[in-house]
């Protein structure tokens, strides 16, 4: 007998990552970006009650392409839990579980998701030109 | 706590190359996982060149060709060969599933083999089932009554008897618990798509007397609500059945009871 005791056999080293799995951990990632980026909302009213100087400062960060690109990020991790949220709401009730289902639905979530961010953005950024 | 990476003793280290017989034109490689509890080694991934000109068309078969033909030693379990004894059950291509129903042609390339994943290794692909077991005896799977025994059978309707298809299938291979990351990091405590599915089985039938008995067991952070609806467990199922459904029939019935 090996008196080092039983291998463990490998698991995340061996499973084929799929939508079901990949998914789901993107719905936990989404939710711990988006505990992060409460933070960062709190600051941001922080700043607006501050007044003009201490908004600026902000705005500086945020016009950096990297501040674009955490926004987006935040932007897209909060489309992706809401939808996913929802597809987790009809599991509650007992709807959705057949696989081909299940797959549709997380096709779904990921464009609608995908599509909800780059309107977002695209209004933004339209109304950014308009301001200016 | 999650555990991503594999302990020191588990780390799998490259093994012997097993080559074709000569003559063999079509050859297929097969990467098969090894741990010899005699040894003192880590285990290895061995390589045997298959001449699939000569085997079986499911990987099964090849892994009986090559215990035959090229490594007596290797070891897993088998039984019916044919996707109903629920034996040999391993982690084939990627993803789980009994061996004896999977065909070769359907995975591209080399055909990469490990035991069932996050389970202790007895020896090569043959995992220990007791905890596994344990807990599907925790769910207490046979009927329970409180009614004094009938005179003949206890009878059901064809429609209550419906109910129990999709259920009755299983064959507690235990591909689903064990494809299932929740089940991974917390398969000491919750029960898993194996077991839950087959505590559905008692639930869902309508000769059994103690429904209530058996959801308020459930009733627990761990043993059932670990399951956070990754579906690994349904995608997985050799035999084609929805634990995830189950679970959540079952978390279902757990609101509509309190």
């Amino acid at each position: 007998m090996d008196p080092r005791g039983r291998p463990l056999s490998p698991h995340l080293q061996v499973y084929k990552p799929q939508l079901t799995s990949v998914l789901s951990i993107l719905h936990r990632i989404t939710g711990v970006v988006m505990a992060f980026g409460t933070f960062v909302f709190v600051w941001w009213l922080v700043a607006v009650a501050l007044g003009g100087e201490a908004y600026s400062i902000l705005q500086d960060i945020f016009s950096t392409w990297f501040g674009r690109l955490l926004l987006f990020g935040w932007s897209f991790a909060l489309f992706y839990h809401l939808c996913n949220g929802i597809r987790h709401l009809f599991w509650d009730i007992g709807k959705g579980f057949d696989l081909t289902t299940a797959y549709r639905s997380g096709w779904i979530v990921i464009t609608s998701a995908t599509v909800l961010t780059f309107v977002v953005w695209i209004c933004a950024y339209t109304s950014i030109g308009k301001l200016l | 706590m999650a555990e991503f990476s594999l302990p020191a003793n588990s780390k799998i280290k490259t093994g012997k190359i097993h080559k074709a017989p000569e003559g063999a034109t079509d050859i297929k490689s097969f990467y098969v996982y090894r741990y010899n509890p005699d040894s003192e080694e880590n285990p290895c991934v061995d390589v045997f060149e298959v001449d699939m000109g000569s085997c079986g068309p499911m990987v099964l078969d090849a892994l009986i060709k090559i215990k035959n033909e090229m490594d007596s030693s290797l070891t897993f379990r088998r039984s019916c060969r044919e996707g109903v004894c629920g034996s040999c059950a391993m982690n084939v291509d990627g993803t789980n599933t009994l061996s004896c129903i999977k065909a070769i042609d359907e995975i591209d390339g080399d055909v990469k083999i490990y035991p069932l994943p996050h389970m202790e290794v007895i020896k090569d692909l043959v995992p220990d089932l007791k905890h596994a077991y344990a807990q599907y005896a925790s769910i207490e799977p046979w009927l329970k009554t409180n009614t004094p025994a009938p005179d003949k059978e206890r009878l059901q309707s064809p429609e209550e008897r419906a109910k129990l298809d999709g259920l009755w299938e299983c064959v507690l291979c235990f591909c689903c618990s064990t494809s299932c990351p929740s089940y991974w990091w917390n398969g000491d405590e919750y029960l898993g798509p194996a077991a839950l599915l087959q505590a559905y089985r008692w639930i869902a039938d309508s000769r059994d007397e103690q429904t209530e008995e058996r959801l308020e067991k459930l009733e627990d952070p761990f043993k059932l609500y670990r399951c956070h609806t990754i579906m690994n467990c349904t995608k997985t199922c050799p035999k084609h059945l929805n634990p995830a459904k189950a679970i959540g029939d079952v978390k279902k019935l757990m609101v509509e009871g309190s």
